[in-house]
């Protein structure tokens, strides 16, 4: 497709009279972003690419270069060889390692390319354009809402946390402020890894642990897929609830379904990546100003609204 | 080179019968740990605790028992981690591909059985050639492997999560989950697998000859042993346990993705360890793969049941006992 598109474009250079001044319409905007490593960049992949097929069809003057990288060096060499060998106009980055990346993004932003960073805050202030991102804090703070209003005289609740990086503490410290003078008891809280085994062996043990808990904040939807099946194994279903965050459609699928384990989940959707494409694509399609910070809501997704966020065909 | 030394085997089953700190170290530790586990948490003992512990530990555990095989004969597979992932992604590939035509029944259960166990088989001839026949460090061979299993199913699960169809996952799950006189299906399966490869290591030829080629591969060629073959079938065994192990795991959880069983192989090869296999070859001590594996899973469990201690500290703690292990096991070659 990409090949095909630049082989096009070559021919139209070489071909006509017109073929500079064309040259100078296109526009190339590079996307870069981490590989697939689980569940969510997996679904950060899939965005991207579907955002990139959409846009390169409405507007055939904007040329996209796409790279997945595994890790932070990779990352940077991706990104200055798309600012050396295919001179972009434009670059959307996820970064892997936000603060290893922080400098090779500014070179290129010194470079005098516009910058879109999605997801993860850079180390400096002010190095990007364009800021897309979920909403952290609101992931906690939502999901303590919710304990909130369906524990409204307290009770035991355990905590499955993700990795020890910045995104968890945001996360993690909303929902500790959200239920702070409640009757709401926090039994322990460990980290999962973002990852079903990790959930299904921490869960275990909570359980094994605790013979009263009410409420379990998973954080994350991998993580509570693995403590569901150990609720599930130790026939103690019927005791609690389990909320987790991210919006994967296993979990929302039984969020639609009602089931009682699961009554909701929070959004944190990994389709953030096409609006930060589709918002850097419209700063040069329509000339309309895009720069600045853009917040995706983490909205609490209920049996009313599933429908919205369900997508047969996402890998996550 | 005029005298060839005689391999030095019957000098070391003499030595089981001398229980020394080597031998009894694992279980000393094993003991402390158990001891540590009920002092912290009153439901430590209790029969959910130890079936949830045993039963999860047996992925590990059988991968483990080939991973003895391998390192008594001198080799080493870091692929095994990535492989399990792999083998778990094609089998729930194939189950969710015969049911249209097969419906939701046994059949489809018992191919994906066979598939799964056949990729792990082919897995471990693929590696076992290269190393054998390709004359390749076995290190590099399966480094590379490796990371080919993992991003093919990174690959295969289009990135996110390879999930199994709802309903066979339901008639499939009892095979984690269910047992028999109460013992879950894992914990017997993992007990008959270490059984088995207790007999075939201390009674069988093929034993011997996997100690006879990691203590020296010249002496054991002049021995006319067949040393390539008797590798090949090592990395064999250890594919078709990687696939025994999947048997069990799949319906745990009915999926497999990129995260599935990473760092699998640093466990397994810190389990094998752990029980007094020498890790340069020559000694394997299926037993104490078995004691390794537990202690492994033991502390996992230990640092869930209280909350003083960081779960971060559960690789220092892994590490310090591996350490260990090799200190106790210092002077046995050299004697």
């Amino acid at each position: 497709m990409k090949l095909l598109k630049s082989l096009l474009s070559v021919a139209v250079i070489a071909g006509g009279l017109g073929g500079v001044a064309h040259a100078q319409d296109s526009v190339t905007i590079g996307v870069s972003v981490p590989a697939a490593d689980h569940g969510w960049t997996g679904g950060v992949n899939y965005f991207a690419q579907q955002a990139i097929d959409r846009l390169s069809a409405t507007y055939p003057n904007v040329n996209y270069v796409f790279a997945s990288a595994a890790d932070a060096p990779k990352q940077i060499a991706d990104i200055e060889d798309m600012v050396s060998t295919r001179n972009i106009d434009a670059l959307v980055i996820l970064p892997g390692d936000p603060d290893a990346m922080t400098s090779a993004i500014k070179q290129v932003k010194d470079a005098g390319k516009f910058v879109t960073v999605v997801d993860r805050q850079l180390s400096i202030d002010g190095v990007e354009n364009l800021y897309v991102a979920g909403d952290n804090p609101g992931l906690g703070a939502n999901s303590a809402e919710y304990f909130k209003q369906v524990m409204p005289d307290g009770g035991n609740i355990v905590i499955l946390r993700g990795l020890p990086i910045p995104i968890d503490q945001q996360r993690f410290d909303a929902f500790m402020a959200g239920i702070e003078g409640t009757n709401i008891t926090v039994l322990d809280d460990e980290f999962a890894n973002w990852n079903r085994d990790d959930g299904f062996k921490v869960m275990q043990d909570f359980l094994t642990r605790f013979p009263d808990i009410k409420g379990v904040w998973a954080q994350d939807d991998d993580i509570a897929l693995g403590a569901i099946e150990a609720i599930r194994q130790a026939g103690r279903e019927d005791e609690m609830f389990i909320v987790g965050g991210a919006g994967m459609q296993q979990i929302l699928q039984r969020v639609q379904a009602g089931d009682k384990l699961v009554p909701i989940d929070v959004s944190y959707s990994p389709a953030m990546i096409a609006t930060a494409i589709e918002l850097t694509t419209s700063h040069f399609t329509g000339g309309i100003q895009v720069a600045g910070r853009y917040i995706l809501d983490s909205t609490v997704i209920t049996a009313d609204n599933v429908e919205e966020f369900l997508d047969p065909d996402s890998p996550f | 080179m005029m005298s060839v030394s005689v391999p030095d085997l019957p000098a070391k089953t003499g030595r089981s019968f001398r229980p020394d700190l080597k031998t009894i170290g694992p279980l000393v530790a094993l003991a402390l740990l158990v001891l540590l586990g009920i002092s912290l948490n009153e439901n430590f003992l209790s029969y959910n605790n130890i079936t949830n512990v045993l039963a999860r530990s047996s992925f590990i555990g059988i991968i483990a028992i080939g991973a003895t095989f391998v390192i008594t004969s001198g080799g080493l597979d870091l692929s095994v981690g990535s492989m399990a992932a792999v083998v778990a992604g094609i089998m729930i590939i194939v189950m969710n591909a015969l049911i249209p035509s097969m419906g939701i029944s046994l059949g489809v259960i018992l191919i994906g059985m066979a598939a799964g166990l056949a990729v792990g088989g082919v897995a471990g001839i693929g590696n076992g050639m290269m190393i054998t026949r390709g004359r390749i460090e076995a290190f590099i061979v399966t480094l590379g492997t490796m990371g080919i299993f993992r991003s093919l199913v990174t690959f295969l699960a289009d990135g996110g999560t390879l999930s199994l169809n709802f309903q066979i996952a339901d008639l499939y799950r009892p095979v984690y989950y269910n047992g028999l006189l109460g013992v879950p299906w894992p914990i017997i399966v993992f007990a008959l697998v270490a059984v088995a490869g207790e007999i075939v290591m201390r009674r069988t030829a093929f034993g011997r000859y996997c100690a006879a080629i990691g203590s020296n591969e010249q002496v054991a060629r002049y021995s006319s042993i067949s040393v390539d073959n008797v590798r090949l079938i090592t990395y064999i065994l250890q594919g078709v346990l990687v696939g025994v192990a999947v048997l069990l795991y799949v319906p745990r959880l009915g999926s497999a993705s990129s995260t599935t069983g990473v760092l699998w192989e640093l466990e397994a090869i810190a389990a094998v360890i752990i029980g007094g296999t020498t890790l340069k070859g020559g000694y394997g001590r299926v037993w104490g793969t078995v004691v390794g594996v537990i202690i492994l899973g033991l502390i996992g469990n230990i640092l869930n049941l209280q909350s003083f201690i960081s779960p971060y500290l559960n690789g220092a703690f892994q590490g310090v006992i591996i350490i260990l292990a090799v200190l106790l096991q210092r002077g046995r070659r050299s004697a």
